[in-house]
């Protein structure tokens, strides 16, 4: 594939070596001299120096044959406005953002950003997933559908353990999909599974009934776990 | 957006036109551009900040106009108002012509002060050779 890079940062600098690795053709734009030079010393002549919204630049790159444009500045409107040129201009057919404010996204996927990439909710998804007492994890939302995919992880002092599911008022529109539990493979729960403490539970549900879906598994407040 | 020398004469002569104006800039000192007879408000903060602009008052705006220094900024700005705010009208500066061209065709009036004037500039050299 032939994949277009704006924005030599660390972002831009380590998804260039990923997927030069991976045999692709890349380009990466970078503004500032000195950033260029160092990584074409380094990775040989992948960079150019340049402005990824100019139109002159993108078209002596090719942008018009990349099958991929990803524009990784640390300013949002770069992005955008660099992603909306390939999109509109060159027609390329799958643009890429990174956005750092996330009331951004819904605006660049109206614009002709195909993914919008928000890096600060990415960090705040690995970071939950890493303190131990946040029992609710983010796994995955789907934009189009309302829903999300989560983690709940059953601490010792929930009230759902040794309950049935049935027994539990899991919100109507969600669905405990798997347990996790040590030492036995993972198994999709029934009416009749019984809650464990450190059950790992993964769950799809509307965006508005993860609060009673966790209060279902009788577990608080992250915030006071 | 943007109370630049452009910006705040611009703010200054719709005011002193009877128009409802408020001007924002994310620098408190760019206000010194200012007339002393402006009578709108003047407004710090970040137009790119959706919060911001709902505190400038853009919900009830007939136009919006972004003239910062930059050029994407602007862009970003003017599709902001237009697609989310749903202002009628939308104006935005952008230095690069070629940019201006692309963004006027989809859809947000654009202006390249680069164009008008050299298109200005010409015309005066030519005229006076």
């Amino acid at each position: 594939m032939y994949i277009i890079i704006v924005g030599g940062g660390r972002v831009g600098y380590y998804l260039t070596k990923a997927l030069l690795d991976e045999k692709h053709e890349v380009v990466l734009v970078e503004k500032d001299e000195t950033i260029c030079n160092a990584i074409n010393d380094e990775l040989g002549s992948v960079s150019i120096r340049g402005d990824g919204s100019e139109v002159s630049i993108l078209s002596d790159i090719g942008t018009n044959r990349a099958d991929m444009f990803i524009a990784v500045t640390g300013d949002d409107e770069d992005n955008l406005i660099a992603c909306q040129l390939a999109k509109h201009h060159f027609k390329v057919r799958r643009t890429i953002a990174r956005l750092l404010n996330p009331k951004h996204a819904h605006l660049f996927e109206k614009l002709g950003v195909d993914v919008p990439v928000i890096s600060t909710e990415a960090i705040l998804e690995i970071i939950e997933a890493e303190v131990p007492t946040h029992t609710l994890t983010h796994l995955r939302n789907i934009e189009d559908r309302k829903l999300e995919i989560i983690e709940i992880r059953i601490p010792p002092k929930a009230t759902a353990i040794g309950k049935a599911v049935k027994e539990l008022k899991i919100p109507p529109a969600a669905v405990l999909a798997l347990i996790i539990r040590k030492g036995i493979k993972p198994f999709c729960p029934s009416d009749e599974t019984i809650i464990q403490a450190d059950d790992s539970v993964i769950a799809a549900t509307p965006v508005e009934a993860e609060n009673n879906l966790r209060m279902s598994l009788g577990v608080s407040d992250p915030k006071d776990a | 957006m943007g109370c630049g020398r452009a910006g705040a004469r611009l703010a200054g002569m719709l005011d002193a036109d009877g128009h409802q104006v408020t001007i924002l800039d994310t620098d408190s000192y760019a206000f010194r551009r200012l007339s002393p007879e402006f009578h709108g408000t003047a407004l710090v903060g970040n137009g790119l900040d959706e919060d911001i602009l709902r505190r400038a008052g853009i919900e009830g705006a007939d136009i919006f106009v972004a003239m910062t220094q930059g050029d994407n900024r602007n862009i970003m700005a003017s599709q902001i108002a237009k697609h989310i705010f749903n202002i009628p009208r939308t104006v935005c500066r952008i230095y690069d012509p070629l940019r201006q061209e692309i963004f006027n065709t989809l859809g947000i009036e654009t202006f390249s002060p680069t164009t008008i004037f050299t298109d200005i500039l010409k015309q005066h050299i030519e005229g006076k050779r």
